[in-house]
């Protein structure tokens, strides 16, 4: 059958399941827009590149599915390039389809060319240029492919301006088969075995969960591994939500905002099981010292997070589902799962640890941001999907909103992108219309990609953006407090916008706290509100997230509150 | 732990922007690349590339996996040891004053190179063989004046036609 490059491009959308897109048109994307006008595709019109992308992958972190974007060539393709990076950082699955200018003009400095492939290749898991309307269906199917499978990524398709115009000959292509890509899900045996016989001897063993455990959909079987064998479980920030937040189990965050006793805990064990993570420094702190006690299981599905930056006993390269899987049978043929008194001296320890410092904060006559996620935790039934911007926002949230389960939680580890939370929990309210969506935010941050709020209202997408205004760039503030005995260079925000007017402005409902008393009306009037509501809390400007490891420095040289 | 010379060898696909892949990642992550060398295999859609780089074992695993990662590397294979083959090749432009043509003469037929360009007082010199070799022969040139040199990189095979890349 004939068909232009840009209807190959919306026969394969469909087939590759996708229902959805993000997007912002232009002269190189013209005729694909034109064809998707014919398609029967669901299309949301961002205001900024970058906010389709972040939307994008709020949708693919809420859902696992693939989140999709079209955008045009030059300054709509570069505009991409901070949500690539930050899916890339914590394997996120996106397709960005970007225009080009045709292909006879490229490399002519075109109007609005810029070689973005080029660009993106660092921050991409793959990425293509089209240059044959022939290849456009295979190179698709890849990108799919590519973008889903092993550790999952962003794969950007460009798309020259007569590509998607050509006229070919369209056949369906057959399943993808890339022959120097081959993820390895099934574990070897062999490793599951060495993993049981370290598990077996472990008097005070720890799991230590990350992202993967989310993306490879392993909640579960990480539940059944730390109920069965009593093990105290802690997650990265990307990996919250991996176990459930309410469990007796459950150790918090790990890291240099982590709990007490899960840094204490890491620094005590002797028995590390770490699943889907890639001991960033975040999290590591000083990496000599990192679980110096411990013997290391290290499960993943990409080799290169492998003795990357800590050194372990066994590694196990394979998908975490999978490898989870096998430990569980082994476990459970062996009857490990009988002595469930086995580590009660080790939970009595960690039990002690908790009591000794508990994440808290004092509530005054100032509003405490804390005390703001907490409220919202309990009126949402901690049942809300959160999407966050960066910063100490980020931190409350994670430390006191409890993620009973996976894909709740939407946040920007790995790069810290500020201005991700808003087209983030856009992303993720489409998938879920009748979920409660709140992005937590900064003052600072929110301004980042306020634009997405006219999104969020075009499409009726009731998103509730809970901002904690310090009047400051909270987090670096905190740094120089700490650190650069108060010298708060550029950090402080003198003059902020009306967020209540604004919010009205987009036409969207916008509220206000001032005294803590306000907070739980406040909070209570907006998630009660039909629409996309703007919440904003005048909260203390001198807060500060704690514990904190400060950079470098051992996970147990803690400040605490 | 130490730090030595590797040569690696992949089989990637013959397709603009890989070698930029490639040498990117070696740039993008710190790893150091001491030569490099890229040609078109038997098979017009594979390439080969030799990389020789620096590095300690732990170090030299996160290299290998790395490019392992990458899509279009096809296969790799360090080539460091003796079941191995490495040449390197080098054009020198020497001053052949009269009064050194013979020594030079004698150089070349000592290394097994050749002079496939002669001028009236300059030779150009085609000499190949390991590393060690071209630093002694260049070493031994230098007194007479050497002009200008051109060198490739390493390449490698391993010695089993059969096996492997
Ligand atoms: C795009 C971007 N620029 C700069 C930073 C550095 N940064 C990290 S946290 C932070 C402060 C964020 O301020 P705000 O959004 O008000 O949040 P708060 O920390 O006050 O909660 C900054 C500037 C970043 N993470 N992202």
């Amino acid at each position: 059958m004939k068909k232009t490059g840009a209807e190959i491009l919306m026969e394969i959308l469909k087939e590759e399941g996708v229902d959805t897109l993000f997007g912002f048109p232009g002269g190189a994307v013209i005729d694909l827009y034109d064809a998707l006008m014919r398609s029967d595709l669901r299309h949301l019109l961002v205001r900024h590149e970058q906010g389709a992308v972040h939307a994008a992958d709020g949708y693919a972190r809420a859902t696992g599915k693939v989140g999709v974007c079209l955008v045009t060539s030059g300054p709509g393709a570069t505009n991409t390039v901070t949500g690539i990076a930050t899916a890339y950082l914590d394997s996120i699955p996106l397709v960005v389809i970007t225009g080009q200018v045709p292909t006879q003009l490229i490399g002519n400095d075109a109007f609005q060319e810029v070689d973005i492939v080029g660009i993106t290749r660092p921050c991409t898991k793959h990425n293509y240029l089209v240059s044959r309307v022939e290849d456009l269906a295979r190179i698709l199917k890849e990108a799919f492919h590519i973008a889903r499978s092993g550790r999952p990524g962003p794969v950007l398709v460009d798309i020259p301006k007569n590509v998607g115009q050509a006229v070919t000959d369209y056949a369906p292509v057959g399943p993808v088969s890339i022959k120097s890509y081959n993820p390895t899900y099934a574990p070897n045996i062999k490793q599951i075995h060495k993993a049981v016989a370290l598990i077996r001897n472990a008097k005070r063993p720890v799991v230590f969960a990350g992202g993967g455990v989310i993306l490879s959909d392993a909640s579960a079987e990480l539940t059944t591994l730390a109920r069965t064998l009593q093990i105290p479980v802690t997650t990265s920030l990307m990996g919250l939500g991996g176990f459930p937040g309410t469990d007796p189990l459950w150790l918090g965050m790990l890291g240099m905002h982590g709990t007490y006793r899960a840094n204490m805990a890491i620094s005590h064990c002797d028995l590390l099981i770490a699943v889907g993570v890639r001991f960033d420094d975040r999290v590591t702190g000083k990496t000599d010292c990192f679980a110096c006690n411990a013997k290391i299981v290290h499960i993943d599905i990409d080799p290169t997070s492998i003795r990357k930056n800590i050194a372990v006993a066994v590694p196990v390269v394979g998908d975490c589902k999978h490898s989870l899987t096998e430990i569980n049978q082994v476990v459970e043929e062996q009857g490990l799962g009988r002595d469930s008194e086995k580590h009660a001296t080790w939970l009595e320890q960690i039990d002690t640890w908790r009591k000794e410092h508990r994440l808290s904060y004092r509530q005054q006559d100032v509003i405490k941001p804390q005390y703001v996620v907490e409220k919202l935790f309990e009126l949402t039934r901690g049942d809300a999907i959160v999407a966050t911007e960066v910063g100490q926002n980020q931190m409350w949230a994670a430390q006191f909103y409890h993620f009973k389960r996976p894909r709740q939680w939407i946040t920007s580890g790995g790069l810290g992108t500020m201005g991700f939370g808003l087209p983030a929990a856009i992303g993720a309210q489409v998938a879920f219309p009748e979920a409660v969506v709140v992005d937590i935010a900064g003052d600072g941050s929110i301004q980042m990609n306020i634009q997405e709020m006219a999104t969020a209202v075009q499409y009726g997408l009731p998103v509730k953006v809970v901002i904690l205004n310090n009047r400051c760039l909270g987090m670096v503030r905190q740094w120089q407090q700490l650190f650069y005995d108060k010298r708060y260079s550029q950090t402080l925000l003198e003059q902020g916008p009306d967020f209540v007017k604004l919010a009205e402005a987009y036409g969207a409902a916008g509220l206000r706290a001032v005294h803590p008393d306000e907070v739980e009306t406040v909070l209570a009037k907006g998630l009660a509100t039909a629409g996309p509501v703007i919440m904003e809390f005048l909260v203390d400007n001198e807060e500060c997230v704690y514990p904190m490891v400060p950079a470098g420095k051992p996970i147990t040289d803690m400040l605490l509150v | 732990m130490k730090s030595e010379k590797h040569t690696l060898t992949m089989l990637v696909d013959n397709e603009p922007g890989v070698l930029s892949r490639v040498v990117g990642l070696f740039s993008g992550r710190g790893f150091n690349i001491d030569s490099l060398c890229v040609a078109e295999t038997m098979d017009p859609k594979v390439s080969r590339i030799t990389i020789v780089t620096q590095a300690n074992p732990l170090l030299l695993e996160q290299i290998e996996k790395q490019l392992r990662k990458l899509i279009n590397v096809v296969k790799l294979r360090e080539m460091s040891d003796d079941r191995a083959v490495r040449r390197e090749m080098a054009l020198i432009c020497v001053h052949a004053r009269a009064e050194n043509r013979d020594e030079i003469l004698r150089l070349v037929n000592l290394f097994r190179a050749k002079i496939i360009d002669v001028a009236s007082n300059y030779y150009i010199i085609e000499a190949s063989g390991d590393a060690d070799k071209m630093t002694a022969l260049i070493g031994l040139l230098k007194p007479m004046g050497i002009k200008k040199i051109a060198r490739t990189g390493t390449v490698a095979l391993y010695r089993e036609p059969k096996r492997g890349i």
